[in-house]
């Protein structure tokens, strides 16, 4: 690997964080005619009963002078750019002395429970799968299971998630209907409460892996396909190997690698979609921190998850990209 | 006809994709003969909180909207959203595609490299984003612009492969030869050898549409008072209406939704096979 390709790759994330920032900066500041202060020190005080506005302006003065907006926009802008490269990304409107970085911090272990299971699952099933599906020598009976997993595959993750809470939460009882862990436990590290919390985890996960098994699958199976007529396993074969050799030795491990490609660009999909079904199913994650940012018109906040999310996308794929060339020795980054 | 129908039994995918949306057609057909759309797919048209019954083939909401006449209005309008969306977003990435592959050189260069950085952005964030700052003024033209603005990454980079393979085959150099222009070449010679294969993307593009538009409107971006599909799934979030046992109320939705995205999976799986014969499909 090529010392110019890593600086290159490393200037592409930053660029990466530069245009992130500068959206977050721009974009808000683009929409016209509103003042978010002003809406928010009003609705303040309408929820408790003042009707007079005496004195707003003075208020609203002195939070412009706080949060740092009575400067020129450039040095604004220059000040953004400086707090959010330190990952300060400014208080939380609606949860106020708390920061927006400490917000995410508490929801992303959460997140990233999920997202991870569910992901690793569904790439290994999926893959097996494929693998199968396209083996010559695996029962016909899998092929049929295609076209019902495809269907899964087309449906996003929340609506998924919609069907089972109904079915398995609400109507059977299996699973809670929602939430971390059960309401009036203190979370803790013991045993006991692990065990509740992967109950929680179950139902969520499980939409996940429902909906993106089969995308996995299919794609594991076209590249399979193309690995029969290879030289090399027809020279397998005439070896006289075993047949579970060839099969996992041979086909899958040549199959596998466009997955791991497609691992790495899934990532993003994998984010935004866990994200709503941390809404639907009310599970303390990053998703649902942005949803109820949301509907609280809490705009730090949700600027703040956008930005991270972007940055923290751009380092996984930065990582997986220097990876490449360990995983798969065909791929080298030299000219 | 009896042609197409026999070219259905070689292209199943395609014939259920078809079917699907023929079952749309008849749901929302009937809704619109059923209801006066412009009032009944709006709060307090019906008695609240009704199960399917006779008279509410599937029920009310909390707000006292008809579902039936909501999934009516909301099939057409998420429909309407995702169309737009997609159909700008295919129009952006032909021309692009067509640019960088067509004339190479550094144009070519700037307009990879701005897709490659795009590709890896996850859109519906930085959608969020968009939406969000111009919430107040949202509805459904500006939800599909908003949407249709990064929808044109992948197509772009599908178009240009495909024009890419294109401009190397004898054909093309036959054109060149004979004197034609290059957009004499372009509309002429490329673009009728795109056509299936943009109608397979189209259908791609018009599912991200939609796809966005149900995550944003799920998120509570979307226009508040429209009786969209992702709005609705979004009030029964909002209102918790499975723990409250009113499944009616997402099963409307959830339903219309599975049948709009199956619909689109296998009509794009059947164009696919239609466009290019060679790839194998399972469904």
């Amino acid at each position: 690997m090529r010392l110019s390709y890593v600086a290159q790759r490393v200037l592409l994330l930053f660029a990466t964080m530069w245009m992130a920032a500068s959206v977050n900066f721009v974009l808000p500041r683009l929409a016209t005619g509103r003042d978010p202060i002003r809406e928010r020190i009003i609705a303040e005080s309408a929820r408790g009963g003042g009707a007079t506005n005496i004195g707003i302006n003075e208020m609203i003065a002195e939070y412009r002078v706080q949060f740092g907006l009575d400067e020129p926009l450039p040095k604004q802008y220059v000040t953004y750019l400086w707090n959010t490269l330190r990952f300060d990304l400014g208080k939380s409107l609606s949860n106020y002395p708390k920061t927006v970085i400490g917000l995410i911090t508490e929801a992303l272990p959460w997140t990233l429970g999920i997202v991870t299971f569910s992901t690793i699952t569904s790439f290994t099933l999926g893959t097996i799968f494929g693998a199968l599906i396209a083996w010559p020598r695996a029962p016909r009976v899998l092929s049929y299971t295609v076209p019902i997993l495809l269907t899964f595959s087309a449906v996003p993750f929340y609506i998924l998630g919609l069907i089972l809470i109904y079915f398995f939460a609400f109507q059977l009882k299996w699973f809670p209907i929602g939430g971390g862990y059960p309401i009036g436990t203190i979370p803790s590290f013991s045993l006991a409460f692990m065990g509740k919390l992967a109950y929680h985890a179950i139902l969520p996960s499980l939409s996940m892996i429902l909906a993106s098994t089969g995308g996995w699958a299919l794609g594991m199976r076209g590249m399979m396909v193309t690995i029969q007529g290879e030289d090399y396993m027809n020279y397998a074969e005439a070896k006289g190997l075993p047949d579970s050799r060839i099969f996992f030795g041979y086909a899958v491990r040549n199959a596998m690698l466009p997955q791991t490609t497609g691992l790495a660009l899934s990532l993003g999909y994998l984010v935004a979609g866990a994200g709503l079904v941390e809404v639907v199913f009310g599970y303390p994650g990053i998703g649902s921190l942005l949803g109820d940012a949301i509907s609280k018109f809490d705009y730090t906040t949700i600027y703040g998850i956008v930005f991270f999310l972007i940055v923290s996308l751009g380092v996984v794929l930065f990582i997986i990209d220097l990876l490449y060339p360990l995983i798969d020795p065909r791929i080298t980054y030299e000219q | 006809m009896s042609g197409f129908l026999k070219y259905l039994r070689r292209n199943p995918s395609l014939g259920v994709g078809i079917f699907m949306f023929a079952l749309l057609v008849v749901f929302v057909g009937i809704g619109y003969m059923k209801y006066d759309i412009s009032k009944a797919a709006y709060p307090l048209s019906a008695p609240a909180n009704k199960p399917p019954s006779l008279q509410y083939p599937l029920g009310t909401d909390s707000q006292g909207r008809e579902l039936y006449a909501v999934m009516t209005a909301g099939t057409i309008l998420t429909l309407r959203i995702g169309f737009t969306a997609g159909l700008i977003g295919l129009i952006i990435g032909t021309v692009l595609g067509f640019v960088a592959a067509y004339f190479r050189g550094w144009v070519d260069v700037l307009i990879k490299s701005l897709v490659d950085i795009l590709l890896t952005i996850p859109g519906l964030l930085v959608l969020v984003i968009i939406a969000a700052a111009t919430r107040q003024a949202m509805n459904i033209n500006l939800l599909a612009l908003i949407i249709a603005s990064l929808a044109w990454m992948g197509p772009t980079r599908n178009i240009r492969a495909q024009v890419l393979s294109l401009r190397e085959r004898p054909f093309l150099q036959a054109a060149r030869l004979s004197g034609m222009n290059s957009f004499e070449i372009i509309f002429l010679e490329l673009m009728p050898n795109l056509l299936p294969y943009l109608a397979a993307s189209l259908v791609g593009s018009v599912t991200g549409g939609i796809f966005a538009s149900l995550g944003l409107e799920a998120l509570g971006l979307g226009a508040m008072r429209e009786p969209t599909l992702g709005m609705t799934i979004y009030w029964v979030i909002y209102y918790s209406a499975l723990l409250k046992g009113m499944w009616w109320w997402a099963l409307a939705p959830v339903t219309v939704i599975v049948v709009i995205f199956v619909g689109l999976f296998s009509i794009g799986a059947g164009l696919d096979e239609l466009a290019n014969p060679r790839t194998r499909r399972v469904v």
